[in-house]
Parts: C-alpha cells; structure tokens; sequence
C-alpha cells in the first residue's frame, strides 16, 4: 500500500543529532536535554564548518576591494541574500536586508515609520501576546510620532481575539505589527485573515517571524504580508545575523536607519543621497561570517524540510502535554490545539525560576522567566513560566527525562 | 551540585510560611527590588527609631530562594542597630557571591551559603537585603534617625 503523498515522513533523529555536536555535551554530569530552542537553537556541524571556512579561506570585507578574497565574501553574502529570498519565497533579493536579528529589523521599520510615516492620530495595532522586540519599538515609534498604540487582547487559551482585532481595525490604523507564532505559549496566529482584514482598511502588516521561521514554511508572497523579521541563531544559524523582508515599495518609502559606509550613493560634507535596496538598510560591515553561516543552516533546514520539522515538533509537544499531566499541580498555559513546540508551565507551590534550577540539575535545560512578554505574563496573572521548546534534534525520550524531573520539583515542593 | 544544599528545609519552610510578610504600618522607609531578567519582586518597610530597626516587613513574589531570603532578612534585622543591619548585609552579600564566610554574623542565614554555587541564583538570594539596605538608607528613614 502506498501512503498518502501529503504524507511526511518522520525525521530521523539520530541522524539529525549526530550533526550537533554540543548534544553531546554532559550538563552538570548528565546528558544534555537542551529544550531552550525558543531562546536560541543549537547548530549543526555544517554551519560551525562553514564559519571556520570563511574565516580560513575566504574573510575579507565585501563590496570595497577589487581583489581574489573581497570578491568572493561578496559572492558568499549576497549569495546567502539569494539564499534567504528563495527560502522565505520574497519576489526580490533586494527586498531581503541583513540585520543582526528580529529586534534590529523592527527597530529598523519603526523608526522609518516614525519618521517617514506616521502622523499624530494615526494607530498600531500590537497584541498583548507580543515580544517586548514587538510592543516596545513600536510604542516608542508611536511616542515620537504622536499615534496611538493599541492591543489586541488574547483569549484564555491563549489565542489572538480575532473579533476585537477586527474591531480596533480603522482607517487611522497604519501599521499592524504581530507575532506570527508566540515565544511564550507556542500559539500559532491566523496571519492570513489579520493580514487580508489589515489590507482591506490600507493598514500594512509587519510580522515578528522569530519563532516561526525556524518551525514552518514561511512564505511572504503566500501571507502577502508587507514586512517580516526573523533571528538566524533561532534556525539553526549563527548570532549576529537576522532577516529583514519587505516590500520594495515598502522599503522604498523609509528612510535609512543607520548611515554611514556602504549605504550611499553620493556624499559631500553638507548632505549625502542613499544607495538602492538593499545597500541602503546596510550601513558598516555586517557581520559577514555569521551571513556566510547563516547560508547552512537555510540549506541544513531546506534538506530536512521544514513541513517535517513542524510535524515532528507538533508530535513532540502534543506527547509532552499528555505526559506532563500525569505531574500533580502542573499546568500548562496557553492550550490552543493550533500551536508549535512550546510548552510554558507553572506549577503549585513552585516558582518557575526554582523549577528551572532542578531541572537544570538533571540536564535539563529549560527558560524561566517572563520570556520578554511582560504584558502576556499580566493577562494571565503570572510573573514568568518555565518554558520547553522544542526542535528537529528533540526526542520522545528527552520529554520523558523532562517529566522524570518535573516529578523531583514536585518532590521538593511539595 | 547537590540541590539539597540550595533548597534546605529551613529555606523551604519560609518559602511556604513566610515571616513578616505584609505591609508595616508608619514605616520609616521603604525600597522596592526588582529582578527584571525573572520578574522577581520585593518591597520591604522598616521602622527605624533612632539607630534601631523596630520593625521590618515584606511583601514580594518571586522563587522560593528570594521569598524565603526576604522572610529571613527580616528576622535577622529585626532589633538590630542601623551599623548591624549593615555589617549583615555585607556578610550575607559576600557569602552568596562566593567570599569566605563570616559565620559569627550570619547565624541562621548560614542556610543560603549553597546559593554562591549557583551563580544564577545569587541575584534571588540577595534581592531582599539590597532593598532592605536601599529602605535604611533612604530620607524617611533617615530623618526618622536624626529626628532624635
């Protein structure tokens, strides 16, 4: 009998983690259990490789030198630009500017927008399940520019209010900015509606793609949305680099964010006119080798595919929430059926950041903490979870050793 | 690293029945603390009358290491002159952060001394006696003493 094309194959872990060689390591005398994915994920042999490569055999500075090494960083960076607008489906290459992460490519979109954009009156829409790398360039762009920064509520299981988002939709609204999936709960958000009932008021959609670039198949033409950012260390890839999409009409109108080297076109002392896209979001040497790096990983994630990370992960996390019942007094905050790998605990009796020291005692590497979510720690009346996040190298067996050292928590508090 | 040598009993047994836990009324001074990497928080009130800490209260939500520091703070300092509350917080502070131990000072607070290897944690342990040392030293609670 032969399966379903639309089948997806299981992934083969072992395989996958013989590639990372931190898994490993021994943390605090016991095997790693590394479920700190959301704030970081591990990487593979092939990106560590194509680092010392870089730095070996081809560093220089790109786009400056007329010589054998300078010309091929260039090819190697933009080649990555390439890389990463086939990966996330842009229409151009210039639409993809490198940033040094999420935080860096919404600051970047904020301040143009404070600038170039928004007038007194206008509204943001951010939600109350944002990043603080969300809510906080976005208000701050509202305080400089006079709009009124608005949230959309969140539903007890923790899903966006669709209704009420809908309802704070207007035509003074100019930019809604969103996380596409929460850091905190996992929630995996309806960006296509927000985006369509956004468009159809002349609002543009900026989304926070951190956590969802490395779990599913970001496609931004698919989404039609207007800008999107995503961290490459949460990939697979190195710190030091990020993505920022957006449309070229869109990155057109905005101003530079930073200025310097690089990013113009003429200058004298008195004034300086820009470089196109995307030399113009560029200003200084980037971060090259971590670029050159990111490239891997894009081609790491392409060959595992990313339909079969999300599938493997959503099989993880559902088994996760299963066994993590069985330990008295937990529970699990935010339980849409529609979310990836993150399972954000608390339990009674038991703090977070005390459950997050035994459990690191046992290997187990978990966050504790408000996950940068502040105003989402509020709604629920909480001031932090611990927090397991999931990816491609995790097992079955490493949420069994996360629940066997859930029980000793229970143990102390009880 | 044994976990028993973090979470002791007495440590427990605070975190579960906290010590003057609640707003003190007519306080002298107050401070609050915040650890924003976990969202921990504690405020403390003191009542100083002359150089003597009458009285000394906290409220706060956080792990179980803070909690029960703030809880034990306050019976340490508690009766202790303004130059004793200060010497505690030093040698409280420098056990946690890994300094030999000054035993005859500490007492009971000996309990925390497991704190200083796990780095993470200093920063619960020692929440409450910054605040309670930011509350001894602020106007209120220093006009409180030269009101005398």
């Amino acid at each position: 009998m032969t399966s379903p094309s639309s089948a997806i194959a299981p992934l083969d872990t072992a395989r996958i983690r013989a590639d990372f060689p931190i898994l490993g390591t021994l943390a605090r005398g016991k095997p790693l259990v590394y479920l700190d994915n959301a704030g970081s994920s591990q990487k593979p042999r092939q990106v560590i490789e194509a680092i010392t490569r870089y730095y070996e055999s081809e560093n220089a500075n790109i786009h400056r030198g007329v010589h054998y090494l300078s010309e091929r960083a260039s090819e190697l960076y933009e080649g990555t630009r390439e890389g990463a607008r086939r990966f996330f489906n842009a229409r151009r290459a210039h639409e993809i500017i490198f940033t040094r992460g999420t935080t860096e490519g919404m600051n970047l979109v904020g301040a143009g927008f404070a600038q170039a954009i928004l007038k007194p009156g206008d509204e943001v829409i951010v939600s109350t399940m944002d990043h603080h790398s969300v809510i906080v360039p976005w208000q701050q762009a509202c305080i400089r520019s006079g709009a009124k920064i608005v949230a959309v509520p969140v539903t007890p299981e923790g899903e966006l209010d669709i209704e009420a988002y809908v309802r704070l939709l207007n035509e003074r609204t100019k930019m809604v900015a969103l996380t596409w999936v929460s850091n905190a709960l996992g929630t995996i958000n309806p960006v296509r509606r927000i985006i369509e009932e956004a468009h159809a008021r002349g609002a543009a959609v900026m989304l926070d793609g951190a956590q969802a670039a490395p779990h599913l198949a970001v496609d931004v033409q698919a989404v039609d949305c207007d800008f999107f950012v995503c961290s490459g260390h949460k990939m697979l890839g190195p710190t030091g680099v990020g993505v920022l999409y957006g449309k070229e009409t869109w990155l057109d109108r905005l101003p530079p964010y930073q200025t310097g080297g690089g990013m113009i076109d003429m200058v004298t002392i008195e004034q300086s006119t820009w470089a196109r896209l995307p030399a113009k979001f560029e200003a200084g040497t980037p971060d090259i080798a971590a670029v050159v790096g990111f490239q891997a990983a894009l081609d790491y994630l392409e060959a595992v595919g990313l339909d079969a990370v999300a599938a493997h992960e959503h099989e993880l996390v559902s088994y996760a929430t299963e066994r993590v019942a069985e330990v008295p007094g937990l529970r699990v905050i935010g339980t849409t059926p529609n979310k990836a790998g993150v399972l954000s605990l608390v339990m009674e009796g038991a703090h977070p950041h005390d459950i997050g020291t035994i459990l690191d005692q046992e290997g187990v590497a978990v966050r504790a903490g408000h996950h940068c979510c502040q105003p989402l720690m509020r709604h629920y009346g909480l001031s932090s979870t611990a927090r397991a996040s999931f990816y491609l190298y995790n097992t079955r067996e490493e949420v069994d050793v996360l629940v066997g050292a859930l029980h000793k928590v229970r143990e102390i508090f009880s | 690293m044994d976990l028993g040598a973090l979470y002791q009993d007495v440590i427990l047994e605070h975190n579960r029945s906290p010590k003057n836990f609640g707003e003190l009324k007519e306080s002298s001074g107050t401070a609050h603390g915040r650890n924003p990497m976990c969202g921990d928080e504690v405020t403390i009130w003191l009542r100083v009358d002359g150089d003597v800490v009458q009285d000394v209260s906290f409220v706060g939500s956080g792990c179980a290491i803070s909690k029960a520091s703030a809880s034990m703070m306050t019976q340490a300092v508690k009766g202790k002159t303004r130059g004793e509350a200060t010497k505690l917080f030093e040698a409280f502070h420098g056990m946690v952060t890994g300094h030999p131990m000054d035993e005859a000072t500490l007492g009971k607070l000996k309990v925390f001394s497991g704190v200083s290897r796990f780095p993470t944690r200093v920063k619960c342990a020692s929440l409450a006696w910054h605040a309670m040392k930011e509350a001894l030293e602020s106007p209120a609670a220093t006009r409180a003493d030269s009101a005398r």
